[in-house]
């Protein structure tokens, strides 16, 4: 297929939806005011649960630590804002199941100042401190994977990391968070790739910026900094250049191995505003307590991007922004991949990187279901080249485990462009997750199984 | 202030907002050109012939499925597509009643015993053609001159002939241009076959509108571009080689290409994307097939036109194309399947 590359400066397939980012990406970003409770479940990125190291009726200062990193892949928290642990008890997640976590109650009259820590410098700490100091923030993956960063830095044993892909891409609709960042928090950015490079020992950076976002990217290029090897990229508009395969192959026209990670071909990818958030926060040695959202969406009054502290609860954010009456659904993250919210009762986490709201009129079902008519639509948007036609049909019958033997099913990373172009509205996307955790269920099981014999 | 429950649904949360219905229906747009050439060219007695193949697949359609208690399918125009497609492939002067009885073939057999829509092996309205030209193989090669001054002011009496008795012909019938370079060695010109100045099947004669139908469906996206080009690329350059080779013997490729009904099968019965491969490579593939074994046969066997036949071969070779050609996947090296 090498034979002609029409692909140059993007990756192969994928799929166009409206952007649907007119509303907020001119909106700066604006604080969002402290909510009088704060909900924080442990459980917000992938990994070991944080370790709450307080107790009831603790007063805490903003940016303090209220629960440890519990081994490797994990990372603490810290108190988003000042006041009191009101309760350790479960609280709601957007899964809908309950899992540990602190009721803090705000002070009112608190000027929330942030509690600041050790300082790392860029210039004179090591690889190790900076991974050490990116774990010590609680810093993870902000564009919505929520993986602990330094987990992804650490570069394995035999493996060298060329190049550090910053990830501008944001190709989710309605969402403007990164768009707003750049524009806005420039030196945070580059700060974060001094720290970047030092960690990774990477000698150049790439910014991949879509070219929806041309403002963002040549504001970026004024700024930087001489001493730094950074490069700005703009890539065609297409789904889902964010996510980091597709970055990898856009940018340097290279193929992450199957089941691999970008560090297989010399890459580490960050997410932009993670970026900023390292070169905000490592200077000052505090933790993260808020992040950038993007509230929009048909059903939204006062639609923007706003920065809220983590642990906000949901109904306290609509309440504030304004919501029509008859909301029917709620998003948190783009409407590809962000997952519909049950419970108003839960709580923003560090993942959170849109809430979209729609009423029944805006939603767009799809009317019926017909059978498949092999039409290939499927296999023209999926970008990892798979033949979401036949794992459909597999599915059906689930044969899951031919699923991942014959047809790479766990190569899927949910993308859902499968689903969101087949006109005989199968949920393909939606079996192939279904799938993904039987087989992973079932290959455990045969691990377990393995280990008893 | 908020309602008390939010409903939930597993993302994707927006879709593109085109349906299968929406590909039939565009499919039906770019027939109705051809349909309406026939009409012009060949008169009443055409659209009797179209308006029976269409019927007797949309009643059989709903037939079987009120049968089998399910609910109706005749509105996704699948089976309304089956039945303009028969149609078109029909002699102009054909008996109705052997019109109807291939709709309900092709429709029961070639459809509905597989499954209904999505699930069939073979392009239905073939194998509803394919019985027709194995039970009456004279009435389906008795052809009538296009363009006649009476076409209309009066209908041929074979169309009408009762059901189960053979038909009387008129006396006049015309050759197509295939049967002329067959069995007399004559070749029409290649402007005479494009805009439809010639006899044949009632919807296979304007290769012209054809080929726009098909551009229209390629530019909305709804068809795939490689299977006309595949089956009309490798039938030019096959006829090509024999007319480089001896012209004395060998019609000329554009002949090849713009006669019989190769531009009817190619754009509108290989494309049917229920009986075609789905991967790229297999589409190629799939049209090249079909491409080749339609010169072949229209050279060196027994019949002057091979498309039917060669469009329902590589429909049961579709499946197997599929098993063995696979995209390769990112990250992955290819690797071909042994079946």
């Amino acid at each position: 297929m090498a034979l002609f590359n029409f692909h140059k400066n993007t990756f192969k397939h994928g799929i166009h939806p409206p952007e649907s980012k007119d509303e907020t990406r001119g909106l700066p970003i604006r604080q969002f005011p402290f909510s009088p409770v704060i909900i924080l479940p442990m459980a917000q990125h992938i990994g070991t649960p944080s370790e709450i190291v307080v107790r009831e009726g603790q007063e805490v200062v903003r940016g303090e630590l209220l629960a440890k990193a519990v081994g490797y892949l994990s990372v603490p928290m810290h108190a988003p804002v000042s006041g009191i642990i009101r309760k350790i008890a479960n609280v709601p997640t957007i899964s809908g199941k309950m899992s540990p976590g602190i009721y803090l109650e705000t002070f009112p009259s608190s000027t929330q100042e942030v509690l600041e820590g050790k300082p790392i410098d860029p210039d004179t700490a090591t690889a190790e401190e900076i991974l050490q100091g990116i774990q010590d923030a609680g810093i993870v993956g902000l564009g919505g994977a929520a993986f602990p960063t330094h987990v992804k830095l650490k570069v394995p044993e035999g493996k060298k990391c060329e190049t550090l892909l910053i990830n501008g891409i944001e190709c989710e609709p309605y969402l403007t968070t990164d768009h707003r960042v750049m524009l806005e928090q420039e030196s945070d950015i580059f700060t974060g790739i001094k720290y970047l490079l030092k960690a990774t020992g990477a000698g150049k950076a790439i910014i991949g910026i879509e070219a929806n976002k041309q403002d963002a990217a040549d504001h970026l290029a004024r700024h930087i900094p001489e001493d730094l090897p950074v490069s700005i990229k703009v890539l065609p508009v297409k789904y889902p250049q964010g996510a980091e395969k597709m970055l990898v192959t856009s940018v340097l026209q290279k193929e992450v191995p199957s089941q691999g990670f970008p560090i297989e071909v010399g890459v580490v990818v960050v997410n932009v505003a993670t970026t900023a958030e390292i070169g905000r926060l490592l200077p000052h040695g505090s933790g993260i307590q808020e992040r950038v959202i993007t509230i929009a969406g048909p059903g939204v009054k006062k639609k923007g991007n706003y920065r809220i502290p983590v642990g906000t609860p949901l109904r306290f954010v609509l309440e504030h922004v304004g919501v029509d009456e008859d909301i029917t659904e709620v998003y948190m993250g783009g409407p590809m991949m962000g997952v519909a919210v049950s419970n108003l009762d839960i709580s923003i986490v560090k993942g959170t990187s849109g809430i979209l709201v729609f009423t029944g009129k805006d939603v767009s079902q799809p009317s019926k279901t017909y059978p498949c008519i092999k039409c290939g639509a499927c296999l023209d948007a999926c970008p990892i080249l798979l033949n979401p036609s036949k794992l459909g049909i597999l599915a059906k019958f689930e044969a899951y485990d031919e699923m991942a033997r014959d047809f790479h099913l766990m190569d899927c990373f949910e993308c859902g462009s499968c689903t969101y172009v087949c006109p005989s509205h199968i949920p393909l996307v939606q079996y192939f997750r279904l799938a993904k955790r039987v087989v992973r269920k079932r290959q455990a099981e045969k691990k377990e199984e393995e280990v008893n014999v | 202030m908020f309602k008390k429950t939010l409903d939930i649904s597993s993302s994707p949360h927006i879709y593109k907002g085109r349906s299968t219905d929406d590909i039939m229906k565009n499919v039906v747009w770019a027939l109705l050109p051809v349909v309406g050439f026939s009409v012009y060219s060949f008169g009443w007695n055409a659209l009797w012939v179209i308006a029976t193949a269409t019927l007797a697949c949309v009643l059989t359609e709903h037939v079987l499925c009120k049968l089998s208690k399910k609910e109706t399918t005749v509105q996704d125009y699948s089976a309304l597509i089956t039945g303009l497609l028969l149609g078109l492939t029909l002699p102009p002067i054909f008996p109705l009643w052997m019109a109807f009885v291939g709709g309900v073939i092709g429709i029961a057999l070639g459809k509905y015993v597989f499954g209904g829509l999505g699930y069939n092996v073979f392009n239905p309205a073939l194998v509803g053609r394919a019985v027709l030209q194995a039970a009456f193989p004279v009435a389906i090669t008795t052809w009538h001159p296009a363009f006649l001054a009476d076409r209309f002011s009066t209908v041929s009496g074979s169309v009408f002939t009762w059901p189960f008795m053979q038909p009387q012909f008129d006396a006049i019938s015309g050759a197509t241009p295939l049967s002329a370079f067959k069995f007399d060695g004559i070749t029409a010109s290649t402007a005479e076959l494009a805009f439809g100045q010639i006899s044949g099947s009632t919807g296979e004669t304007c290769a012209i509108l054809i080929a726009l139908g098909g551009v229209y469906l390629i530019a909305r996206n709804m068809m795939s571009w490689r299977i006309p080009a595949a089956v009309l690329l490798s039938a030019f350059v096959l006829s090509g080689l024999l007319y480089v080779i001896n012209s004395e013997v060998y019609p000329s490729p554009f002949f090849m290409l713009f006669s019989g009904g190769l531009m009817l099968g190619a754009v509108f019965m290989a494309t049917d994307m229920v009986s075609s491969p789905i991967t790229p490579i297999g589409l190629w593939i799939y049209g090249g097939i079909i491409g080749i074994l339609t010169i072949v046969i229209r050279i060196w066997s027994g019949l002057p036109e091979g498309v039917m036949y060669s469009i329902l071969l590589a429909n049961a070779i579709s499946p197997h194309i599929d098993k063995v050609i696979q995209n390769r996947v990112y990250g992955t090296s290819r690797k071909i399947k042994t079946i």
